[in-house]
C-alpha cells in the first residue's frame, strides 16, 4: 500500500506538530483531548508502517527490527496519554500541578514522542543520537515538574548522568564514523546502519570494540544498567506517574534498541571482543543487585523502577547470550516488560493519588477498598513478578531454557536472581493488597481501559503469540546473531 | 702548529663563553631594575650600578656571627662557582664549543641544585629564624620546581634526540621542528620555573626584606661583604643562566652552530646579547602584571608548571610518534 | 605545508586541552566562565583550522556557531545568571587541587594510550586529534565530578561538549546534517540547564549540589 504522505513522516511530523499546539492551549482539559488525539493519530501512524512499504534512505530506515518497536511505541504512548488525561485533573485538585505546567507538561510528552520516534527510525548513527538525547532532555523537564526539592534533586541527577552517558556514546558514535569511513568513505552512508552492518567484518576490529565500550557505557547508562542506574529509581518516584511509564516502559528499551544495532555491526566482525560475554555480566549484575534492592524500598514507585532496571538486565542477559533463541526471549520480554511495566505504572498512579502518598508502609487493604484498582494492580504484579500464563513467564522461560542448554552455571545465576525479585514482589504485593484499609478510601476517577488492555495483550501473549510476530521476532533475531 | 692553533682558538671561544655571562649578569640585573622602576614611573636606578654595588661590596668587610661555622664562610663561593660553571656551559653565541661534551641538561640541573643546596645549609648554618624560614621555602619550591624542570629536560631531550644541549641547539635552528605544541608547553612550564627559581614575583619579591615575603633574601640576610658580593653575582648569573636556557631551547636562531667564522661568531653574540636584553625588559613588564602570591599557593603555580610539562612529555608520545 | 597544517591543528587542539586544566583548578567563578569561553574561541579556530585542511566548507559553519553559541551567548547567558543569583563574588571550593591535577594528567594519559589502536590511516589529523579531544571530554567529566556548584558542573558538561564537538570535526566528512543536530542538541542542553539552575535556586536557596544530596532517595529513609 502506498500513503498519501509516508507513515514514516508522519510518525514523526504528528507529535511534532502537536508540540506548539500543545504549548499554547490553555484550557488542560483540552489539552489533555489534544494530547490522546495526537497521539491517537501517531499510533495510527505507527500501525499502517506494518503495511507500507519498507523505506530506506540515508537517514531513515524501516526494517524488521525497529518496526515493531515503532509500533509498540506509539502504542503505549497513546495508552499513557489516555491515563494521563485521568491522572492530571487530580493532580490539579491537589495543586501539585497547574495548568501552566500541564501546558509544558503536554508539549514536552509530544517533544519525547518525537524524539524517541526519530531516533527508532533513523537510519543515521548521529540522528539516532539526537534523538536519545532530545527524549532524555525533554523527560529531565518532566521529572522535576513538580519542583519539590525531591524532584529538583532527581531531574538534576538525572540530568547530569544522563548527559554523561550520552557524551559518552557520541564519542562512540563518532569512533564508529571513523572507522566506517575508512572502508566505506566520508559521508552519509558511513553513518547508515544498513551500510554499516553490511560492510562490519572489513571494520578495524580493536578500534570497534573501544568504540563499543563508550557505547555500552553511554547508552547503558540510559537503559539503566548497574552500575550505571544511579539516575533512575529517583526520577521513577519522583516524577508524575505517567512519565514513569514512558520512562520504563519506552525510553529504556529505545536506549536497549541502539545498543542492539551496535550489537549487530559488532557481531559482524568476528574479531572483535566478545561483547556478549560483557552484556552477560552486566545483565546478571543488574538482576541480582536490582533483585536485593527491591527488599528494601519503602517506596511504591521506586520499588517499580528496581524491578524495572532487573528486566532490562534480564534483556540484556539474553541478548548477550546470543542465539536463536536466547534473541527471541530477550526481544519477547522488551515488549512484554513495556506492556506489563506501564500498566502497572497506570494502576500505581491511581493508588498513589487516591492514597496521597507513595510509601508502601501508609497504603494498605487495597483488594478492600478499591476492589477494580486492586485486580489491575495485582494481575500487573504478579505479571512482572513472572508467573504464567503471562507474557513475561513465558520470555523468562524461554531464556532459562535456552541459557540451561548452553551454560548451566548462568541459569543458576539467572534463577536466583529471578527468584530473589519474585519474593519481594509478592511479599510487598501482601503488604499492598491485604490487610486493613489504610488511608484515604475514597472513589478514584481512573482510566482502567488502558490498565486492562495492556494486561490483556500481556496474558494473550503469554497463552498464544501470533504468527506474524513470531516471524518479526525470528528475523531480527537472526540479525541479532 | 695548526692543531695549537685551532686548541687556542677554541680555549679562547670557550673563555669568552665564560666570561660574557658573568660579564653581562649585573647588566641585566641593571636593566630589569630600570625597566621595572620606569614601568611604576620611577627613574631608577642606573644601568651600571650592580657593578658598583659588587665593588663596594667586595672592599667591605664581611662580618660573621660567633657561631658561623666554615660551611657558612666557604658557600659563597662554592655558590658563585656551581652556578658560574652553569652558566657557562649552556651555549649562549655558539654551539659545538670545547666544554659543549659536559654541558648536559641533566648535569646542569644537579649543578643548579647543589647550589641550592649550599644555601640553604648556609641559611640555616647560624641558626636565625629567618635563614630557617628561608632555607625551608626554599627547598619546598624545588621539591615542586625540580619535577617539572626535569619533565622539560625530558620534553625537549625526546623532541632532539640527546640531552647534551649544545646538540640540542644544533637541531633546533637545523631541523625544522615545527610549532610544536609539546615545545610550547615545555617553554610554558619552563617560564614558570625559571621564575620560581630565580625568587621573582610572583614567587619572592627580590627587593623585599620583609619577613613574610622574603625566601632567598631571607637565606642571605646575615652574609656581609665579599662573601654577599659573591651571592648577589651569583644571583645574577642564575638569572642569566635562565635566560640562556630559554634562548637556547626555544629561541635559538642567530647562534653560530656550523663553521666558526668571525662573522658567524659577530652574528652569534650580537644576536644573542639582543635577545637576553629583551628577555630583561620583558620580565619587569610580567612581574609588575601579577601579585606576588601567599606561600600556601606555590604549589598551584608550580603545579600547573609541572602539570605542563608533564602534558608536553605525554604528547610527544602521541604526535608523530617518538 | 601538510606538517605545518598538522602542526596548527596540533596547538590548537593542545590549547584547548590547556584550558581544560585551567578549568580544573579555577576557583572563582567568573573566571571559570572567562575560561570556558576562552576554551570555546580556541574550538572554534580549531574548527576553522579543519575546515581549511580537510578542504571541508561546511565546517566553518559549525565553526562559527560554536563561536557565536560557545563563545559569546553561552558564556554572557551564564555571567548573567550569575549575577542574578549573586554568586559571582564567591570563593568556591575546589575538592583537591593538587589530586584533582594529577588524575587530570592520568586521564590525559589514559586518553592517549586508548586511541593508539588508530592506525596512522588516511587522515593523519586524526589520532591525534581524537586523543585531544578524548582528553578534554574525560577532563570536562574530572570537573564535573569535582565541583560543588551547579553552574560550574555545567560549564564542565559544556567543556566535555567542546571535546565532543572536536573528536566529530577531526573526523573527516562527517556529514553537516549531524553536526547541526548535534550543535541544536546543545543548545536545548544548556535551554534545560538554565531553567534548572534557578529552580535549584528557588528550592534550596543556594546553587551548591551537595544541599541536593539530601534529597536523595537512597538517603531518606532507606526509600
Amino acid at each position: 500500500m502506498s500513503f498519501l504522505i509516508p507513515p514514516v513522516d508522519l510518525v514523526i511530523l504528528l507529535p511534532a506538530l502537536a508540540i506548539p499546539v500543545l504549548a499554547f492551549v490553555t484550557n488542560y482539559r483540552l489539552g489533555a483531548a489534544l494530547n490522546v488525539l495526537f497521539s491517537g493519530l501517531t499510533l495510527a501512524a505507527g500501525v499502517s508502517l506494518l503495511f507500507a512499504e519498507r523505506i530506506r534512505t540515508d537517514l531513515i530506515i524501516i526494517d524488521d527490527f525497529n518496526i515493531y518497536l515503532v509500533t509498540l511505541t506509539t502504542f503505549v504512548g497513546f495508552t499513557t496519554s489516555i491515563f494521563s488525561a485521568s491522572y492530571i485533573g487530580h493532580e490539579l485538585e491537589t495543586g501539585r500541578l497547574t495548568p501552566t505546567f500541564l501546558r509544558f507538561y503536554h508539549a514536552m510528552y509530544q517533544a519525547m514522542m518525537v524524539a524517541m520516534n526519530v531516533a527508532l527510525v533513523a537510519n543515521n548513527v548521529g540522528l539516532m543520537w539526537v534523538g536519545v538525547e532530545v527524549a532524555t532532555l525533554s523527560t529531565v523537564m518532566m521529572v522535576g515538574i513538580y519542583r519539590t526539592p525531591e524532584a529538583i534533586e532527581a531531574a538534576w541527577k538525572y540530568f547530569i548522568l544522563g548527559s554523561v552517558g550520552i557524551a559518552l556514546a557520541f564519542f562512540g558514535t563518532i569512533l564508529v564514523y571513523l572507522i566506517a569511513q575508512e572502508v566505506i568513505g566520508e559521508g552519509l552512508p558511513a553513518m547508515a546502519w544498513d551500510t554499516l552492518v553490511a560492510n562490519a567484518a572489513k571494520f578495524d576490529a580493536p578500534l570497534l570494540s573501544l568504540a563499543f565500550v563508550f557505547l555500552l557505557v553511554g547508552y547503558g547508562t540510559k537503559v539503566g544498567l548497574a552500575p550505571f542506574h544511579a539516575w533512575l529509581p529517583d526520577a521513577h518516584a519522583e516524577g508524575p506517574t505517567p512519565i514513569s511509564a514512558v520512562l520504563s516502559g519506552l525510553l529504556l528499551n529505545v536506549a536497549l534498541y541502539a545498543l542492539l544495532r551496535f550489537k549487530i555491526v559488532m557481531t559482524g566482525n568476528a574479531a572483535t571482543l566478545n561483547v556478549g560475554a560483557i552484556m552477560i555480566v552486566l545483565g546478571l549484575v543488574s538482576l541480582i543487585f536490582a533483585g536485593f534492592m527491591l527488599y528494601r524500598r519503602r517506596d511504591i514507585k521506586r520499588l517499580f523502577a528496581y524491578s524495572s532496571i532487573e528486566h532490562m538486565g534480564i534483556a540484556t542477559f539474553a541478548f548477550g547470550m546470543g542465539g536463536p533463541l536466547a534473541n527471541f526471549a530477550g526481544l519477547l520480554h522488551m515488549t512484554m516488560h513495556s506492556l506489563t511495566k506501564s500498566a502497572i505504572f497506570f494502576a500505581v498512579g491511581h493508588v498513589a493519588q487516591v492514597k496521597g502518598t507513595q510509601r508502601i508502609a501508609e497504603i494498605g487493604g487495597l483488594s478492600a477498598s478499591h476492589p477494580v484498582l486492586a485486580v489491575g494492580f495485582a494481575l500487573g504484579a504478579i505479571a512482572i513478578a513472572g508467573l504464567p500464563p503471562f507474557g513475561v513467564f513465558a520470555s523468562e522461560f524461554l531464556l532459562v531454557s535456552s541459557t540451561f542448554a548452553r551454560a548451566p552455571l548462568l541459569t543458576i545465576l539467572l534463577v536466583i536472581g529471578l527468584l530473589i525479585s519474585f519474593g519481594a514482589l509478592v511479599l510487598r504485593l501482601q503488604d499492598i493488597l491485604f490487610g486493613e484499609p489504610k488511608g484515604p478510601v475514597g472513589p478514584v476517577k481512573a482510566s482502567y481501559v488502558p490498565l486492562f488492555f495492556h494486561l490483556a495483550l500481556v496474558l494473550i501473549a503469554g497463552l498464544w503469540l501470533p504468527e506474524p510476530i513470531v516471524q518479526w521476532f525470528r528475523a531480527v533475531a537472526q540479525q541479532l546473531g | 702548529m695548526a692543531l695549537t692553533l685551532d686548541l687556542v682558538l677554541q680555549v679562547a671561544l670557550q673563555a669568552v663563553q665564560m666570561f660574557l655571562v658573568v660579564l653581562i649578569a649585573p647588566l641585566v640585573l641593571g636593566v630589569t631594575r630600570r625597566v621595572k622602576a620606569r614601568i611604576h614611573r620611577r627613574i631608577g636606578p642606573p644601568l651600571m650600578q650592580p657593578y658598583r654595588d659588587l665593588w663596594k661590596l667586595l672592599h667591605k668587610e664581611a662580618v660573621l656571627a660567633h657561631n658561623a661555622s666554615w660551611l657558612y664562610r666557604v658557600a659563597p663561593y662554592f655558590v658563585f662557582a656551581t652556578t658560574w660553571v652553569a652558566a657557562a656551559l649552556v651555549p649562549t653565541y655558539a654551539t659545538g664549543l670545547l666544554f659543549s661534551w659536559s654541558a648536559d641538561l641533566i648535569a646542569l640541573v644537579a649543578l643548579l641544585g647543589t647550589a641550592r643546596f649550599m644555601l640553604a645549609l648556609a641559611g640555616m648554618d647560624i641558626g636565625t629564624a629567618f635563614g630557617g624560614i628561608g632555607a625551608s621555602r626554599e627547598m619546598m619550591i624545588a621539591s615542586l620546581a625540580e619535577p617539572a624542570m626535569l619533565l622539560i629536560v625530558f620534553t625537549v631531550a625526546l623532541v632532539a634526540g640527546t640531552t647534551q644541549l649544545s646538540e640540542i641547539a644544533a637541531t633546533f635552528v637545523h631541523k625544522s621542528v615545527g610549532l610544536r605544541v609539546s615545545l610550547g608547553l615545555a617553554m610554558f612550564a619552563l617560564v614558570f620555573v625559571a621564575v620560581a627559581e630565580n625568587a621573582r614575583i610572583p614567587i619572592d619579591n627580590p627587593a623585599t626584606h620583609l619577613e613574610l615575603t622574603m625566601v632567598h633574601e631571607a637565606m642571605v640576610l646575615e652574609y656581609s661583604g665579599r662573601h654577599l658580593a659573591m651571592i648577589e653575582a651569583a644571583a645574577a648569573l642564575k638569572l642569566v643562566l635562565y635566560f640562556s636556557l630559554i634562548i637556547c631551547l626555544f629561541l635559538p636562531f642567530g647562534m653560530a652552530t656550523g663553521e666558526k667564522t668571525a662573522a658567524a661568531l659577530t652574528i652569534g653574540i650580537g644576536a644573542y646579547l639582543v635577545k637576553v636584553l629583551v628577555l630583561a625588559a620583558l620580565l619587569p613588564i610580567g612581574e609588575t602584571s601579577v601579585a606576588k602570591m601567599r606561600v600556601f599557593r606555590y604549589p598551584v603555580f608550580l603545579g600547573g608548571a609541572f602539570a605542563a610539562a608533564a602534558l608536553a612529555v605525554f604528547l610527544l608520545f602521541v604526535s608523530r610518534g617518538f | 605545508m601538510d606538517k605545518l597544517s598538522f602542526d596548527i591543528a596540533h596547538l590548537l587542539a593542545g590549547s584547548m586541552l590547556v584550558l581544560s586544566f585551567l578549568l580544573l583548578y579555577q576557583d572563582r567563578i567568573t573566571a571559570v566562565l572567562n575560561v570556558f569561553a576562552l576554551q570555546a574561541i580556541a574550538l572554534s579556530l580549531s574548527v576553522a583550522w579543519q575546515s581549511v585542511a580537510q578542504g571541508a566548507p561546511h565546517l566553518i559553519v559549525t565553526a562559527l556557531i560554536a563561536l557565536i553559541v560557545k563563545g559569546f551567548i553561552i558564556p554572557t547567558a551564564l555571567h548573567r545568571i550569575v549575577r542574578r543569583l549573586e554568586i559571582h563574588r564567591g570563593v568556591e571550593q575546589v575538592i583537591g587541587g593538587g589530586p584533582v591535577m594529577l588524575t587530570g594528567l592520568g586521564l590525559v594519559a589514559l586518553s592517549i594510550l586508548l586511541v593508539q589502536p588508530i592506525k596512522e590511516g588516511a587522515s593523519i589529523l586524526t589520532r591525534e586529534d581524537l586523543a585531544f579531544a578524548l582528553a578534554v571530554i574525560l577532563l570536562g567529566l574530572l570537573m564535573m565530578i569535582t565541583r560543588r556548584n551547579a553552574v560550574t558542573q555545567i560549564v564542565g558538561f559544556m567543556s566535555l561538549e567542546n571535546g565532543l564537538v572536536l573528536a566529530a570535526t577531526g573526523a573527516k566528512g562527517m556529514p553537516l546534517v549531524v553536526e547541526v543536530s548535534v550543535a541544536f542538541s546543545i543548545i536545548i542542553a544548556f535551554t534545560v540547564f538554565g531553567i534548572f539552575v534557578f529552580r535549584i535556586r528557588e528550592r534550596f536557596d543556594t546553587v551548591d549540589v551537595g544541599a541536593l544530596d539530601r534529597f536523595r532517595g537512597e538517603q531518606r529513609d532507606q526509600l
